[in-house]
């Protein structure tokens, strides 16, 4: 029969040269290219790991993570599991006995103020029976001084509360959906899962606002950035040139001072406020309220966010060829039909793109709402910041931190299953 | 130069000038008319105002002087949109984000044709154009070819009488285009439109035209039938422009019984038609197309001049032979003659007489 491996059957598998199946040999030479391409990116992978990825990673578990009590209390948390609080009654001596061993120590490594913050976030003032006590109890014997039950509650009148010692169960497991709960306006507490009461409720709120805020924000780039977009990619080279230094402008100032220029003109003895006044369109006691709110937020980060708007818009924009326009009018369209059929729907892309450049952005912006917000205007991301910053509750900053990233993807997901992320480009 | 035979035109050019700048005039008194269901065409070199003028009749560019009329009806005012002439662009300007179909239904639509109607005409041009089964697809889902098919299809779908096309198949290669071309003739004869074709590929020019305006420097050089224009441009540049051309510089001696008597640099004698020349004296550019010269003396007349040619290059090309000669110290002087059994074939080095009827030898301006 024939020999010549060209004129093979096609059912049997194709060989190479050498006799070696060619998918085989196919797929060898690309692993070699392919090795050649990761070290060339390796760097950056590293990069990326280091400064993106364990962050991340360490902040998801960050927001779980609740090792503290089981660490320095390491016989309380096993005394106290079979302990009932919904008896009302407190537990007994075994308990406070371990409690007592289990503070000496943590006493003596200075660990139990630490303790004391911690728990201070579920229950108020807990913080400070810890410091107290743990001064007194720097002196005391774990066995000659047993039992402990009556000395503890003499110590702080907090030890003879029935709910301090349901908040060191309820907390004693190493992991916790505590900080999400409070993230979510609910609480963990001895009964269960519960709402907080009604005057403590902000974090929703504030997510929401953060939400709706953001897209006002989007929207009103969306509407300014549009027209500019356009006249960039349609004026001829020379003046566009100008305008798009102009739109670069703002990147050259400081974040803060552009803030800071915000203020100067929007607040009640500014700018604005005074040509208004001056020109009699306002009276003098009737100043406006423009900052310190929402309105300034808005207008600040439209400001601020919008050449991340206008730069993908531009180069989407500058991809369609005005024959798109001539043709459509030569078959008689007019120029809106020919600008809302043709120009506009080949556009969108760019509109994606800056969309979702600028909510996400704003959805995690801090500075600006923290300048001109007041309380009205500020965003949860200012509310991670007092947690990390002032409040020391990473745990909780976390948790926001997460549900942000949660929110931000989900939204992401729901904008592919609705508009295609095909169809966002950043140009070309 | 104006064809009065169409001057009850269906389009008419009267005394356009165009100017982008204010400084330099792109289009110069442009004076032209096209008769109903005619195949213009707009030859002529790159930058030679052709796309501009495609644009005035358009409605993109407003005419800086003139007026262009369209049945009778001046259109200067008139915007494009409301001109109902249709347009092939270079780069067929396909709508990317709508499907052939919807390409082709979108002027429909805008003139609020009902979808049942729309949808028939639809189908009429895609099949006209052998496309009828691509009407789902995208643009960017077809070939070169197949745009342009589409692209032609979306100028006639909506039945514009007038048909503006700017070098519709310059994308494509040279057997399509060839093929593409005898299509939009077919086509645009079936369906009687006119259309005003623009091109700089002299070919398609000859083949698909009844009539082509030659353009240079913003000016109609000639406007004739091709064949006319081939075998009798009535200037330098025409010769030059359209197929090839022998060229000759020299000064008018006699004119004579419709003969004229050029003296060539060199000083040698030849005959030719006077055609752009009437002084003696005049500085004159001789023309004479490469298939015309005669090697053979018996075939001229008694007692024409003749020159002495050296044989430079003898290139086969199967139908014909293609000579280059030197002839009065011009070295690309190319001779054409048919492959027949009787034929010669000149060797390099050989020098021979040639000669040629003073009525193919046109005497035009230097
Ligand atoms: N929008 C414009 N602004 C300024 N000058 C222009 C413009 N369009 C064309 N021109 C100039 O007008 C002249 C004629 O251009 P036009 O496009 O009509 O040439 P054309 O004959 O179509 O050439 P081609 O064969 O290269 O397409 C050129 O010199 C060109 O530079
Ligand atoms: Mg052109």
């Amino acid at each position: 029969m024939r020999n010549d491996p060209a004129n093979q059957e096609p059912t049997g598998p194709v060989l190479a040269a050498d006799g070696t199946p060619l998918k085989k040999s196919l797929s060898r030479a690309l692993r070699r290219q392919k090795m050649r391409a990761l070290l060339l990116i390796a760097p950056l992978l590293a990069f990326v790991f280091i400064t993106f990825v364990i962050p991340i990673a360490s902040m998801l578990f960050r927001s779980v993570e609740n090792d503290i009590v089981a660490n320095t209390l390491p016989e309380t948390v096993v005394a106290i599991a079979s302990w009932d609080g919904t008896t009302g009654e407190l537990p007994d001596e075994e308990v406070y006995a371990a409690f007592a061993r289990d503070m000496i120590a943590a006493v003596a490594e200075k660990k139990h103020t630490r303790l004391g913050s911690r728990l201070n976030y579920e229950l108020s003032g807990i913080s400070s029976m810890f410091r107290q006590s743990g001064r007194k109890m720097k002196r005391w014997d774990p066995v000659e001084d047993a039992p402990f039950k009556e000395k503890l509650i003499d110590l702080h009148d907090g030890w003879g509360d029935v709910s301090t010692w349901a908040i060191i169960q309820t907390y004693s497991a190493p992991y916790t959906s505590g900080y999400f709960l409070t993230a979510i306006d609910m609480q963990l507490t001895p009964e269960g899962v519960t709402m907080q009461p009604e005057d403590k409720r902000i974090l929703i709120r504030l997510f929401w606002r953060t939400l709706v805020m953001s897209l006002v924000i989007t929207g009103s780039c969306i509407l300014l950035g549009y027209p500019v977009a356009w006249l960039l990619a349609n004026l001829p080279a020379s003046k566009a040139n100008l305008l798009m230094i102009l739109v670069l402008l703002p990147f050259w100032t400081s974040l803060l001072v552009r803030t800071s220029a915000w203020k100067v003109m929007l607040q009640q003895q500014g700018v604005i406020n005074d040509v208004l006044v001056w020109a009699g369109l306002v009276a003098d006691d009737a100043r406006l309220i423009m900052i310190n709110n929402q309105f300034g937020t808005i207008l600040a980060m439209t400001h601020i966010l919008l050449p991340f708007m206008i730069l993908p818009m531009y180069s989407v924009m500058q991809t369609i060829q005005p024959s798109y326009l001539r043709a459509a009018k030569s078959l008689g369209a007019t120029n809106w039909t020919a600008f809302w059929r043709v120009y506009f729907p080949q556009s969108v892309p760019g509109i994606g793109a800056g969309s979702i450049l600028v909510f996400i952005l704003s959805i995690g912006y801090y500075i600006t709402p923290e300048i001109v917000g007041g309380t009205k205007g500020v965003f949860i991301s200012n509310r991670i910041a007092y947690h990390i910053s002032s409040s020391l509750n990473w745990g909780l900053a976390a948790a926001l931190g997460t549900i942000l990233l949660a929110v931000v993807l989900l939204l992401y997901w729901a904008y592919d299953r609705i508009v295609g992320i095909d169809n966002v480009k950043l140009g070309g | 130069m104006i064809d009065k035979t169409g001057s009850e035109g269906f389009v008419s050019f009267d005394h356009v000038q165009k100017s982008y700048d204010g400084e330099n005039l792109v289009v110069k008194d442009l004076n032209l008319e096209i008769a109903k269901g005619e195949f213009l065409t707009m030859l002529g070199p790159s930058g030679s105002g052709k796309t501009t003028c495609l644009m005035m009749l358009a409605g993109f560019e407003t005419a800086t002087h003139g007026d262009i009329r369209l049945g009778g009806v001046s259109i200067n005012n008139i915007p494009p949109h409301k001109r109902g002439i249709g347009m092939v662009f270079q780069n067929y300007a396909l709508f990317p984000h709508m499907t052939v179909a919807e390409n082709l239904s979108f002027p429909l639509e805008v003139r609020k044709i009902g979808k049942s109607e729309r949808e028939a005409k639809v189908q009429r041009a895609l099949d006209m154009v052998q496309m009828g089964e691509f009407g789902g697809r995208r643009p960017a889902q077809l070939s070169g070819g197949q745009q342009q098919r589409v692209a032609l299809a979306r100028a006639l779908v909506f039945e514009a009488e007038l048909v503006l096309m700017d070098e519709p198949l310059g994308a494509l290669d040279k057997q399509l285009r060839e093929h593409m071309q005898f299509e939009i003739k077919r086509i645009a004869d079936n369906l009687g439109i006119t259309v005003v074709y623009v091109t700089h590929d002299q070919t398609e020019a000859l083949t698909m035209s009844d009539r082509v305006a030659v353009f240079d420097d913003g000016r109609i050089q000639q406007l004739a039938p091709p064949d006319q224009l081939y075998e009798e441009p009535m200037s330098s540049f025409v010769a030059q422009f359209i197929g090839e051309n022998n060229a000759l510089d020299g000064v008018v001696q006699s004119i004579d019984n419709g003969v004229a008597l050029v003296k060539l640099a060199t000083g040698d004698l030849i005959d030719a038609n006077p055609i752009n020349v009437s002084k003696v004296g005049e500085k004159t550019r001789v023309s004479i197309r490469p298939e015309r010269v005669e090697f053979d003396m018996n075939r001229l007349a008694e007692g024409s001049h003749t020159l002495k040619a050296e044989v430079l290059e003898f290139v086969y090309m199967g139908d014909t032979f293609r000579t280059r000669l030197r002839v009065a110290d011009n070295d690309e002087f190319i001779v054409k003659t048919r492959n027949a059994p009787d034929q010669v074939r000149l060797q390099p080095g050989a020098v021979v007489d040639i000669g040629w009827m003073p009525s193919d030898c046109r005497a035009l301006d230097a």
